[in-house]
């Protein structure tokens, strides 16, 4: 089941995982927490945020309808392009940058992850992975490009300009000097804590992230998952 | 600071159709204005138009802030006959961006302007004869001081949103630092947290023009037969040049000729290209509606708004608000970039302020404002519903001021 898009000016696409990917984002933002979400969309999660976990926040967004529909909703709305940098937003404003399903939309990958640790405290990235089973069985046995229930797209129409899997993102963080706090493996509509074999058996994986050199580096404000 | 040349077309029935300009006498005296320079005014008329009807809650009032050269007639036609509507009738109407089934709009000619409202035209009460210089130097805070008054005398303790454009969003910005509880939201398009130097480099040539006029009399000019018509037209031609982009230029002109295709070699011929007509036709057609004292003194006003310097930041005149704020750029304003809303919008953001922002890809620079109404008029809907709707609920707009 492939999924079509023809709109290549917005980075928010709306996901059939996104509402479980909502409900492990929520998990791991204490309340009352300042957050900013990269390519909000219409302003769904942020709303949720705001209401259900008492937290002051703001979407960016390119795309205009969406952010008529985050506007709707009371969601404050900055229009940036996230690979022109995030200049509106200065320094430590906020405690949280969240990036949903969005980073392997991105040209820039590691411009986006350095403005997400220069405006917020914590980057929460949400990622798919194309280290998944499926995908290696499409790829390696029928010789396709993949399409998932993870990976919608047919290969000529994806938002996505770069597959990563887990590992390759933990190498390309760990070279930026950008610790991983916490490594959330979800497979299927689940969290899993500890999962065996995550690079092979995980669907997409939520990443907390900070400078190495910040301050904060035990995990102890990080939510602990309660889906095992 | 527009050119609000634009032509409109009497929109039927979407227009607010006839309306009437009226007068409000503001700060008689004891209870003269005190100007920033420190210079009593008083009484002040204030002339103002409003569209729509306040609600019985008083709670869906909008106040237009016009830019520098603009006037209280922002939307409708003054009788059957008039065929030219007010200067941002695309805008004000029922159902466009401004509401006028839902909102109760109004908009005032700015102290200090020539169009109804008390400035240096205008009779001094005490010598009997117009002000002219010995008007006092206004700043956009004796503005919207004169502005808010009028608000309170026409009811409304509260409003929904103030809007304007360029100088007007330079009142829109003081306003909310002003008066920080007399309204919802704050929508400023086209605007800045003060002039930059490239803006007063322009106005003071416009005013160079003005003063060095020989017909300008010491800006006693109505005593004799003839004002400084050159100086006001040249101030109005190199103002305009601001208010478009190259591209806008390019298009509608390009180096086309105006009465032939071949190049006359003639010095002295005036308009040869299309676009020196058009500047001269702009410069010809101000200087009737317009007058040269108001246009020093607005101009200045314009010079001197500076937010930070008058509150120490962009974010400490804003820190006692919960103002929702709206914050729009256009891509060719050259004259007010993106840079410059970007800058409050970050100040916003460092405080913990609502602020929602946008640019938008027009051609047709600083005066996208008052053309580029459609992408505008759909994101101001929402968001106007969300202001009002948080003000009506009683809810706590956001917990985004909370700490």
């Amino acid at each position: 089941m492939a999924k079509t898009t023809t709109n290549r000016y917005r980075y928010h696409i709306p996901d059939p995982t996104e509402v479980i990917t909502d409900e492990i984002i929520l998990q791991h933002i204490e309340a009352g927490s300042k957050v900013v979400d990269l390519g909000c969309g219409d302003g769904r999660l942020l709303s949720l945020l705001r209401d259900e976990h008492d937290c002051e926040v703001l979407g960016v967004e390119l795309d205009q309808e969406s952010i008529f529909a985050a506007v709707s909703r009371g969601v404050s709305v900055v229009r940036d392009d996230l690979d022109q940098g995030i200049p509106t937003i200065p320094s430590g404003a906020f405690d949280y940058a969240v990036l949903s399903q969005t980073l392997q939309q991105v040209r820039n990958t590691t411009r986006v992850l350095r403005e997400m640790l220069r405006i917020a405290r914590r980057a929460l990235v949400v990622l798919p992975n194309y280290g998944n089973w499926k995908v290696r069985v499409q790829v390696a046995l029928h010789g396709r490009a993949p399409v998932t229930e993870a990976l919608p797209y047919e290969w000529f129409d994806t938002p996505n300009v770069h597959w990563m899997s887990l590992r390759d993102f933990r190498d390309l963080v760990d070279r930026m000097g950008i610790r991983i706090v916490k490594e959330l493996p979800i497979i299927g509509k689940k969290a899993v804590g500890r999962a065996w074999a995550a690079n092979f058996r995980a669907d997409n994986a939520l990443y907390v992230l900070e400078s190495a050199n910040s301050e904060t580096t035990d995990s102890k404000n990080v939510g602990q998952p309660t889906h095992d | 600071m527009a050119s609000e040349i634009i032509e409109t077309t009497p929109s039927g029935e979407n227009s607010v159709g006839i309306v009437e300009t009226q007068f409000a006498t503001l700060f008689e005296p004891p209870h003269e204005l005190v100007t920033s320079g420190g210079k009593t005014l008083g009484p002040i008329t204030v002339a103002y138009e409003t569209y729509g009807e306040l609600s019985p809650e008083k709670d869906n009032a909008i106040f237009i802030c016009h830019a520098l050269t603009g006037d209280a007639h922002a939307a409708g036609i003054h009788s059957d006959e008039d065929t030219k509507p007010g200067w941002w009738d695309d805008f004000v109407g029922p159902g466009k961006g401004l509401d006028t089934d839902r909102h109760f709009v109004i908009c005032a000619n700015v102290l200090g302007g020539c169009q109804g409202t008390t400035g240096p035209s205008s009779i001094d009460p005490v010598t009997g004869e117009r002000y002219c210089l010995s008007f006092p130097v206004v700043t956009v805070g004796d503005i919207v001081e004169v502005h808010y008054a009028l608000a309170r005398h026409l009811g409304v303790e509260k409003l929904l949103a103030a809007v304007g454009g360029s100088l007007g969003g330079f009142q829109v910005l003081e306003w909310a630092a002003r008066y920080p509880d007399s309204i919802n939201a704050a929508v400023v398009l086209a605007s800045a947290a003060n002039l930059s130097a490239q803006g007063i480099a322009f106005n003071t040539v416009g005013r160079r023009a003005i003063l060095a006029d020989p017909n300008f009399h010491d800006g006693k000019y109505h005593e004799h037969a003839e004002g400084p018509r050159y100086g006001l037209s040249l101030a109005r031609m190199l103002a305009h040049i601001t208010y478009l982009s190259e591209d806008s230029i390019e298009q509608k002109f390009g180096r086309r000729l105006q009465h032939s295709d071949k190049l006359a070699y003639d010095l002295l011929r005036e308009t040869e290209f299309q676009i020196e007509s058009y500047l001269h036709y702009q410069g010809k057609r101000f200087v009737e509606r317009f007058d040269a004292n108001s246009y020093l003194y607005l101009t200045k006003a314009m010079d001197y708004f500076h937010l930070e310097d008058k509150y120490g930041s962009i974010a400490k005149a804003f820190r006692n608000t919960d103002i929702r704020f709206l914050v729009v750029s256009y891509s060719t304003d050259w004259l007010f970039p993106t840079s410059q809303s970007r800058e409050i919008v970050g100040a916003l953001i460092e405080t913990g302020k609502h602020v929602t922002c946008t640019e938008y890809d027009a051609p047709f620079g600083h005066d996208s404002f008052l053309i580029d109404l459609e992408p505008l008029s759909r994101l101001l809907h929402p968001f106007l519903e969300q202001a009002q709707h948080l003000r009506s609920s009683g809810e706590k707009t956001t917990s985004r001021n909370k700490k």
